[in-house]
């Protein structure tokens, strides 16, 4: 469904992201970790049309992306600038939905149920600037579940909350998409998180980014948060994700040249 | 405004008696025929435009024929320069190509005094209410329109982003981001628009007008009556005071989200 060949971005002389090549299938759910500052919001970025990379091709369905393709949703890494302030919570999601031919109480509707499924359904009447962060970056994924893209990008969707909500909105996430078959590109630099959410793990070099390792998930669905944690298959995966991130880290300090580094 | 400013202001009220007080001395003991004393001044205000029937609520008929016509001209010049500014001014600011083309002659018109247009606008209407609107628009056009284009142009990017992420529809960018996003900074200019009407106002009818504030003030100059002078600038300065207090009081309902997500951050 998406394939990225060769994709290359420089910001000016900066060199962001080298030589990406992924090919993700419909309905899979990719994990994408790597160093801060590797270019995952690059990468991301180029997928959604929203910076044209300077070199290399992104396709959707075989066709090459020239503009931000259709039916796609982001959640954004900074989610707080990504909500309307002039808007409540439930307009914020509903506004999405106008193109989708919805009545104004269908959407209403639509956006009740995604905030509830987030947990915020007694705050749907508030406004950005009275939430917290958790519940901003909740808000944004409602609104992304609820536009039911057939691609969802989310850069870190679960940065700014606790361990207990942050399970629930994974099982959410995998949940919604499972059902209506969505195909899923999410950024974490959680190693743990990376597995147990993801199809597969692709692992980005520091910058600039290029891919360095990309895991098949074989673990037995439905995932269940303690259950699956607790495989063998899923602690063995995580410490070669663990391995390959750290062994980045580590080799900040050499030459500074790309390495090859083996997948597995 | 939060209860803390409100009381802070109705505070720094004691400045109003003090100035009164000094000024009412000053004049006495000047004893000038120019600076008639502030008693005097509301004696007069009084008299010409505040002693006629209850029925409504006291004004005169000298008031209703001063102020009707002049708030008449002050407002529809407000509004039609409004609305022409907000719609050139999304226009500019969501287009760079035009914003190109007309910022030359944008910088060129803003940089012309209106009353200096008088003569053409004379020319171009004859004497009466349409010159005297001309006076008004052109000259209160310029902050609605430079800070609609500017905030239409500096929406954030990330609102526009995900706008587009989401495939809104060209409207729905429009009226749904790109306005209500430019809106604190529309009513700034609004705010300063409608001042600068009142001074306007009076401009226009000093000079081809025979009726409103302006013409009495006029009269009043040519015959010599000080006291009379002066009780048409007080009353234009509590017109002013009035006007941007009304505005405050509207933006303040419309701009709540504004004003409140600026206090929290
Ligand atoms: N608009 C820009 N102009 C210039 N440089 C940029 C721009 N955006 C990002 N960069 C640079 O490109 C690099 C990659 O940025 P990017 O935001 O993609 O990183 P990231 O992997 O998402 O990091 P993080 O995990 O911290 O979010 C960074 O070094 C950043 O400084
Ligand atoms: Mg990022």
């Amino acid at each position: 469904m998406l394939e990225l060949v060769d994709l290359t971005h420089r910001y000016g002389t900066y060199h962001a992201i080298d030589r990406i090549n992924l090919t993700v299938k419909q309905g899979e759910v990719v994990c994408v970790v790597g160093p801060s500052g590797c270019g995952k919001s690059t990468l991301l970025r180029s997928i959604a049309g929203l910076i044209k990379p300077t070199g290399g091709a992104v396709l959707l369905d075989g066709r090459p992306v020239e503009s931000t393709p259709d039916n796609l949703a982001v959640v954004f890494q900074d989610y707080s600038r990504s909500l309307y302030p002039w808007l409540s919570a439930l307009a914020n999601v509903g506004l999405p939905l106008r193109r989708r031919g919805m009545s104004r109480k269908a959407r209403d509707e639509a956006a009740m149920a995604a905030l509830t499924e987030v947990g915020l359904g007694a705050a749907a009447g508030k406004f950005p600037w009275e939430m917290s962060g958790g519940m901003q970056q909740r808000v944004s994924i409602a609104r992304a579940l609820a536009y039911r893209p057939s691609l969802l990008l989310m850069d870190e969707p679960f940065g700014s909350v606790d361990a207990q909500t942050r399970e629930e909105l994974e099982d959410l996430v995998l949940r919604v998409c499972a059902h209506h078959g969505m195909t899923i590109l999410l950024i974490t630099h959680d190693v743990d998180e990376s597995v147990y959410v993801g199809d597969r793990v692709v692992v980005l070099s520091k910058a600039p980014g290029h891919v360095v390792g990309d895991l098949t998930v074989d673990l037995p669905g439905p995932r269940d948060q303690i259950r699956t944690r607790e495989l063998d298959a899923f602690v063995k995966l995580r410490a070669d994700v663990g391995r390959m991130v750290r062994g980045m880290s580590a080799r900040r300090f050499d030459n500074g040249m790309t390495h090859e580094v083996e997948t597995r | 405004m939060t209860r803390r400013s409100l009381l802070s202001r109705l505070a720094g009220l004691w400045i109003v008696p003090v100035v009164l007080v000094l000024w009412e001395l000053a004049t006495r003991f000047a004893e000038q025929p120019y600076f008639p004393s502030p008693s005097s001044i509301a004696v007069r205000i009084q008299e010409l435009w505040f002693s006629g029937p209850l029925s409504r609520v006291l004004l005169t008929d000298d008031a209703i024929d001063a102020f009707a016509p002049s708030l008449g001209r002050l407002f529809a010049g407000w509004i039609l320069a409004s609305l022409a500014g907000i719609l050139l001014g999304v226009a500019i600011g969501r287009s760079a190509k035009l914003a190109d083309y007309l910022d030359p002659m944008l910088q060129f018109g803003r940089a012309i005094p209106p009353p200096l247009l008088v003569p053409i606008f004379f020319a171009l209407f004859q004497i009466g209410t349409a010159t005297q609107l001309a006076i008004i628009v052109f000259g209160v056009i310029w902050p609605v329109l430079l800070n609609t284009a500017d905030g239409c142009r500096t929406v954030d990017r990330q609102y526009l982003e995900t706008a587009r992420v989401f495939g809104f529809t060209r409207t729905d960018v429009l009226w749904r981001v790109v306005l209500p996003a430019a809106t604190p900074k529309i009513f700034a200019g609004l705010r300063l628009s409608l001042s600068l009407a009142l001074i306007l106002m009076v401009v226009s009818e000093l000079i081809g007008s025979t009726s409103g504030i302006g013409y009495g003030l006029l009269t009043a100059q040519q015959n010599f009556l000080f006291v009379d002078v002066w009780a048409y600038i007080v009353l234009l300065g509590v017109l002013g005071f009035l006007l941007n207090a009304s505005f405050l009081l509207l933006e303040g309902r419309i701009l709540a989200w504004h004003h409140r997500a600026r206090r929290t951050i």
